[in-house]
C-alpha cells in the first residue's frame, strides 16, 4: 500500500514538473506576454524571467528536497534510514534557511525597487531618434474603447493605430464603472477611472497587428471590449489619419452621448470630435460638487498635471445630463425596485 | 389584482433560468424531505435539543462543518457552471449576466461561506481539546456566532432565487457596486449576508483569543501550546484587527445604496478608491487568516505521523506571529496598477515579498520534521505531502506576483486566478481536509475508509494540476479574470479545455469524500476508534476517549512538556511508572439555549428586510434582536453541574470499566 502511494507521488511530482514545463515546451513565442512586441514589455518580460529564476534557487531545492525526504524516511518493515524522534532543534540548520531566502529576498527586493521606478507607466520613454511623443486619449465606455488622437483631430472606437518605432503616450479614463486598459504584447495595463487621466507610456518595435482588452470586470458586454491595435510605419499611419478625416463622420456631443450608452460596439472611426471632449469627461465626475476631491493628489502622483475642474466650462455641457441620470437614481431607491430604472436593469438580473 | 400579485412574483423569485428553476425544485423537494424524515421518525425534539440548542464547542464544530460542506457543494457547482461556460471558444451556454452572477457568488462562497465554517470548525473541534480545557470562554456566544455566520450563509444563499444574486464580484469594487450601476437587490444581499455572519465571526475570534489565553491546562505555558492552537491564535488576532474593517465598509456601501450617500462615488465628493483600500486592508488578511490555520494542521499532522517532534518549535511561532503582523501591510498589491505611484508600489512590492521568508521556513521545519523520522502515510499526512508542492509552487508564483512592474503584466489575467487558487485549494483547503480527516475519529469515534479517501485524493491533485496550471500559461497570453467568453482567434481554447476537465475532476473527486463519509456512518462499527489516540497522537486531544464525552476531560490535565500526550506515553511505558487514581470533582458546564437560534433568525428577517428595503420587516426583526439580548440577560439558570456519579458512568461507558 505504502509503495503505491510513493509510486502515485511520483508520478505526481512528475506531471507537476510535465505541466509547469508545458508553456516552455509550447515555445514561448506564441504566448503575448513572453512575446514584447515593445520596450516596455520586454522589460517586464526580462524582469518576470529574472525573479522566476531567483524564486527557483529556492523552491527546486525544496521540491528535490521534499520528494527525497519522504521517500527516504517513508515507515517500511525493514527500513534502514536514521529515527531520530527527539531531535527538533538545530540552530545552524535554521540560520541556513532563514538566511537563504533573506539573501535572495533581498537581491529581488532590490531589483524589484529598481524596476518600479524605472517603469513608472507615467514616465516618458526614451528614444533614440529623438521622435516626438504620440498622444492618445483612451476613454472606458460601457462596452467599448474610445481612442481620440487629439493632434490628429481625430477618434475611433475599439481600433487603435499607432506608428511603429514612436512612443505613444496614453492618457486614460473611464466613463463608466473603472476597466483596466491592457495590451499585452506591448506592456502592462493600467486603470481607466473616472474622475483620473492616467498616464502610460507604450511603445511598439515592430509593425503588426496586437490586440488589447479591458482588463477590469465592468459589467454585462464586459467581454466583447477586446480591441485591435495596428502598428504601422510612419506613412501609413499618416495615409490612415487622412482617410478617416476624408471619409468618416463627425462625433458629435449626441453622437458621443449616445456612443457612451451601454452596449457593445463594432469598430468605429471619427474625422473630428468636440473640442475638450476627453477633458470633460474626466472633469465631470468631479465637477459636481468641489468637495475636495483627490483627483488632484492622486494623479500628481504621476507627475502628471490634473485637469483643473474650474476650467471645465464645456464639463457642463455634459454634468447636466449625466447628472440627472446619476443623481435620480441614487436617491430613489424605491423608484428602481418597482422598474423605473431603463439604464441597468437588463444588467442587474 | 391578480395581474399585480403576478407582476410581483416575477419580479421577487428569479425567473426565466431553466438552471435556476431546477434549483428551485430541488430545494423545494429538499426542504420537504427533511420535514418529512423529521417528523416521520419523531426527531424535531432530539434535533432541538441535541443540535439547534447546543453550546457544546464540538457539535458547533460540526455543524460549522457541516454548513461548509454544503457551501462547498454550492461553490463548486458554481465553479463546474463557469469552466462548463469557457470550455470551448464562444458557447452559449450561460448568458454573460447569469456568469456574472455566478463568478460572483463562488468568490463570496468559497471564502466566506466555506473556508471561514470549516476553520471555525476546526478551531471548535480541536482547540479546546489541545489546551485541555473543557470548553470554550464564552460558550453561549460561541453558539450564537454559529448560527448569526449560517443566518447570513443563507441570507446569501437565498438571492439566486429570491430577488437576483449580486453580480459585482467578490469584493464587490464601487461604483460598479453603486446604485447607478447596479439597482437591484443582489449587491444588498451581499452586503447583509456578509454583515450578519461578519459578526459572528468578529466574536469567534474574541472567543478563541480568550480561551487560548485563559483557559489552558495548569502548566502548558504559551510555549508548551500546540502549534495549530498557537496558529488560531495568530489567525484570530488577525481577526480582530480586520473584520471591524470589513464592517465599516460594506456599512458605508449600505448608506451609499440605502441612504443616498455619496462614501465611495465621486460626484459627491467621495472615491472608489477609498472602499479599495478599505476592503483590501481586511481583505488581504484574510487569506492569512484562513491559511495560517491550515499551517497549524499540517504541523500537527507532520509531526504526529512522522513521530517526531515538530522541528523549530519557536521558529514557527516567530513565523506566525510574524506573517500575521505583515499581513496587515501589503494590501496595495491588489492594486498596483491603479497609479500610486513609484514610492507606494515599490514599499508594498518589498513588503509582500518579505512574507516569503516566513512561509518558507515554515516549510523547511516541515521537510526537517519528516527528516529522520517515520512517516505513514495515512489521509492527514497524505494531503499534507500534497500540500507541498502545491503551496510552495504557489507561493513561488505570488513572489513574481508582487514584483510590482511585473505585476502589470499578470495583474487581473487568469496568472492571478491560477495563483490564488494554487495557495487556497493548496493551502486552505488540503489543509483544512487533512485536519478532518485528522479529528474525525476523535469527532465521531470512528476512521473513515481509506481507500475511498486515496481515490478523493488523487482525483483532488490531478485535477487540481490540471485545471489550474494551464490559467498560468492562459494569463500569460493576455486571458483576463471575469471573461464569459472569447473567441476562437485567440487560440486559447486547447488549455482551457484541460482546465475545464480538471475542474471535472476535482468534482469527482468531492463525491468520491462525500460517498467516503456515508460509507463511513454506515460501517462505524467495523471502523471504530476504541483507543481514543487512533494515530499515536502527541497533543491533549488523544488522551481523552473518542467521541470526546461533553465535557472533555475528567480531569483537567497537568501539562509539563511541549508534546504533553506523547511525554505521558513515553513516561507510561518507563519501569516503575504507577498510575495514580485521579481524584474526580463536579464538573461545571453551560446550560443549552435557544436564544442563539432564534436571535440569528431575527437577524436574518431584519437582514432581509433591508435588502427589500421593507420597514415592516425590519422594525420586528431588529426588536426581535433586542429582545433575545434582554432575555440572555434577565436569565440566571445558565450552567450546571455534571455530579461525580455521571462522570464515572460515562467514562467507564466510552473507556470501558477501570480504565480511567
Amino acid at each position: 500500500m505504502k509503495e503505491k502511494v510513493i509510486k502515485s507521488l511520483r508520478c505526481l511530482a512528475f506531471l507537476a514538473v510535465l505541466v509547469l514545463l508545458l508553456p516552455a515546451l509550447s515555445g514561448c513565442s506564441s504566448i503575448a506576454v513572453l512575446d514584447p512586441k515593445g520596450p516596455i514589455a520586454a522589460q517586464q518580460r526580462d524582469l518576470m524571467f529574472l525573479s522566476t529564476v531567483l524564486c527557483a534557487i529556492v523552491i527546486v531545492p525544496v521540491l528535490i528536497l521534499s520528494a527525497v525526504i519522504i521517500w527516504r524516511y517513508r515507515d517500511k518493515a525493514d527500513r534502514k534510514a536514521a529515527y531520530t524522534p527527539d531531535w527538533a532543534h538545530s540552530t545552524k540548520l535554521e540560520m541556513i534557511w532563514w538566511g537563504i531566502p533573506i539573501i535572495i529576498i533581498l537581491t529581488l527586493a532590490i531589483v524589484t525597487a529598481r524596476a518600479t521606478y524605472a517603469l513608472e507607466p507615467s514616465k516618458p520613454l526614451e528614444s533614440k531618434a529623438d521622435v516626438k511623443p504620440l498622444t492618445v486619449q483612451v476613454t472606458s465606455l460601457n462596452w467599448k474603447w474610445l481612442f481620440q488622437y487629439p493632434e490628429q483631430g481625430i477618434a475611433s472606437v475599439n481600433e487603435l493605430k499607432i506608428p511603429q518605432g514612436v512612443p505613444v503616450r496614453f492618457e486614460i479614463t473611464a466613463d463608466s464603472p473603472m476597466n483596466s486598459f491592457w495590451i499585452p504584447q506591448l506592456g502592462g495595463q493600467i486603470y481607466a477611472m473616472s474622475g483620473m487621466a492616467m498616464t502610460l507610456y507604450l511603445q511598439a518595435d515592430e509593425t503588426g497587428q496586437y490586440w488589447g482588452s479591458g482588463a477590469n470586470f465592468t459589467g454585462t458586454d464586459f467581454a466583447k471590449m477586446f480591441f485591435d491595435v495596428h502598428a504601422v510605419t510612419a506613412e501609413e499611419f499618416t495615409d490612415w489619419v487622412e482617410d478617416v478625416k476624408k471619409d468618416s463622420p463627425t462625433l458629435t456631443l449626441d453622437g458621443y452621448k449616445q456612443l457612451a450608452e451601454p452596449s457593445a460596439s463594432e469598430k468605429l472611426t471619427y474625422s473630428s470630435f468636440p473640442e475638450g471632449l476627453f477633458e470633460m469627461t474626466v472633469t465631470k465626475y468631479a465637477s459636481s460638487h468641489h468637495h475636495g476631491m483627490s483627483m488632484s493628489g492622486s494623479t500628481e502622483a504621476h507627475g502628471d498635471k490634473p485637469m483643473s475642474s474650474d476650467d471645465s466650462g464645456h464639463g457642463d455641457m455634459l454634468k447636466s445630463g449625466d447628472q440627472s441620470e446619476h443623481g435620480d437614481m441614487r436617491m430613489s431607491g424605491d423608484q428602481l425596485e418597482h422598474g423605473g430604472m431603463s439604464m441597468n436593469e437588463g444588467s442587474a438580473h | 389584482m391578480l395581474e399585480s400579485i403576478k407582476n410581483w412574483a416575477s419580479d421577487f423569485f428569479v425567473t426565466g433560468d431553466p438552471l435556476i428553476y431546477g434549483a428551485d425544485a430541488a430545494i423545494i423537494i429538499t426542504l420537504v424531505a427533511i420535514v418529512f424524515v423529521l417528523t416521520y421518525f419523531k426527531k424535531w425534539g432530539w434535533l432541538w435539543r441535541n443540535w439547534l440548542t447546543t453550546v457544546d464547542h464540538k457539535k458547533v464544530g460540526i455543524m460549522y462543518i457541516l454548513s461548509a460542506f454544503l457551501m462547498m457543494f454550492r461553490g463548486g457547482v458554481d465553479a463546474l457552471l463557469m469552466r462548463t461556460q469557457l470550455a470551448m471558444p464562444e458557447l452559449q451556454f450561460l448568458q454573460p449576466d447569469h456568469y456574472n452572477e455566478i463568478f460572483t457568488t463562488h468568490g463570496v462562497i468559497m471564502i466566506l461561506f466555506m473556508a471561514m465554517p470549516f476553520m471555525f470548525g476546526l478551531f471548535n473541534v480541536a482547540v479546546p481539546l489541545q489546551l485541555g480545557a473543557r470548553d470554550v470562554a464564552y460558550p453561549f456566544m460561541n453558539a450564537l456566532s454559529f448560527w448569526l455566520f449560517f443566518a447570513g450563509a443563507m441570507l446569501f444563499n437565498l438571492s439566486f432565487v429570491i430577488g437576483g444574486s449580486p453580480d459585482a464580484g467578490w469584493l464587490a469594487y464601487p461604483p460598479y457596486s453603486e446604485l447607478m450601476y447596479n439597482p437591484g437587490v443582489g449587491q444588498d444581499f451581499y452586503i447583509w449576508g456578509i454583515q450578519i455572519s461578519g459578526i459572528g465571526s468578529l466574536m469567534t475570534g474574541i472567543n478563541f483569543i480568550v480561551t487560548i489565553l485563559k483557559l489552558r491546562a495548569p502548566g502548558m505555558k504559551l510555549m508548551k501550546m500546540p502549534m495549530f492552537s498557537w496558529s488560531v491564535l495568530a489567525s484570530c488576532i488577525a481577526i480582530i484587527f480586520s473584520f471591524p474593517i470589513l464592517t465599516a465598509t460594506l456599512a458605508l456601501l449600505f448608506l451609499d445604496r440605502y441612504g443616498g450617500a455619496h462614501f465611495f462615488t465621486l460626484d459627491g465628493g467621495g472615491n472608489p478608491m477609498m472602499y479599495i483600500n478599505l476592503i483590501w486592508m481586511w481583505g488581504h488578511p484574510e487569506v492569512y487568516i484562513i491559511v495560517l490555520p491550515a499551517f497549524g494542521i499540517f504541523s500537527e499532522v507532520v509531526s504526529t505521523f512522522s513521530r517526531k517532534k515538530l522541528f523549530g518549535y519557536k521558529s514557527m511561532v516567530y513565523a506566525m506571529m510574524i506573517i500575521s503582523i505583515l499581513s496587515f501591510l501589503v494590501w496595495a498589491h491588489h492594486f498596483f496598477t491603479m497609479g500610486s505611484g513609484a514610492n507606494v508600489n515599490a514599499f508594498f512590492a518589498l513588503s509582500t515579498m518579505v512574507i516569503a521568508i516566513p512561509t518558507g521556513v515554515k516549510v523547511f521545519n516541515w521537510l526537517f520534521t519528516m527528516f529522520r523520522g517515520r512517516i505513514s502515510f495515512e489521509s492527514p499526512m497524505l494531503w499534507t505531502t500534497g500540500f507541498i508542492p502545491c503551496f510552495v509552487i504557489g507561493g513561488m508564483t505570488g513572489v513574481l506576483l508582487s514584483v510590482a512592474p511585473a505585476d502589470f503584466q499578470y495583474h487581473n489575467s487568469y496568472f492571478l486566478i491560477a495563483h490564488f487558487h494554487q495557495v487556497i485549494i493548496g493551502g486552505v483547503v488540503f489543509g483544512y481536509f487533512a485536519g478532518l480527516y485528522y479529528w474525525w475519529p476523535k469527532l465521531f469515534g470512528f476512521k473513515l475508509n481509506e481507500r475511498i479517501g486515496k481515490w478523493a485524493f488523487w482525483f483532488w491533485n490531478i485535477g487540481f494540476y490540471l485545471c489550474f496550471m494551464p490559467q498560468y500559461v492562459l494569463g500569460l497570453d493576455g486571458m483576463t479574470r471575469r471573461l464569459v467568453t472569447y473567441s476562437w482567434d485567440k487560440g486559447w481554447w486547447g488549455l482551457n479545455l484541460v482546465s475545464s476537465i480538471g475542474a471535472g475532476l476535482m468534482g469527482i473527486a468531492f463525491l468520491f469524500q462525500v460517498w467516503q463519509i456515508v460509507h463511513g456512518i454506515k460501517h462505524y462499527r467495523s471502523n471504530m476508534d476504541t483507543t481514543g489516540d487512533p494515530w499515536d497522537g502527541r497533543t491533549l486531544e488523544w488522551s481523552i476517549p473518542s467521541p470526546a464525552p461533553h465535557y472533555n476531560f475528567a480531569v483537567l490535565p497537568q501539562v509539563s512538556d511541549q508534546d504533553e500526550w506523547w511525554e505521558e506515553k513515553q513516561r507510561r511505558q518507563k519501569e516503575g511508572y504507577t498510575a495514580v487514581a485521579p481524584e474526580l470533582s463536579p464538573i461545571h458546564m453551560p446550560n443549552n439555549s435557544g436564544i442563539p437560534i432564534m436571535m440569528a433568525g431575527c437577524w436574518f428577517l431584519a437582514g432581509f428586510g433591508f435588502v427589500f428595503h421593507w420597514l415592516w420587516l425590519i422594525i420586528p426583526g431588529l426588536a426581535g434582536v433586542a429582545l433575545c439580548m434582554l432575555a440572555h440577560s434577565f436569565n440566571y439558570d445558565t450552567d450546571h453541574y455534571i455530579p461525580v456519579e455521571d462522570i464515572k458512568h460515562t467514562e467507564a461507558s466510552l473507556r470501558g470499566a477501570a480504565n480511567l
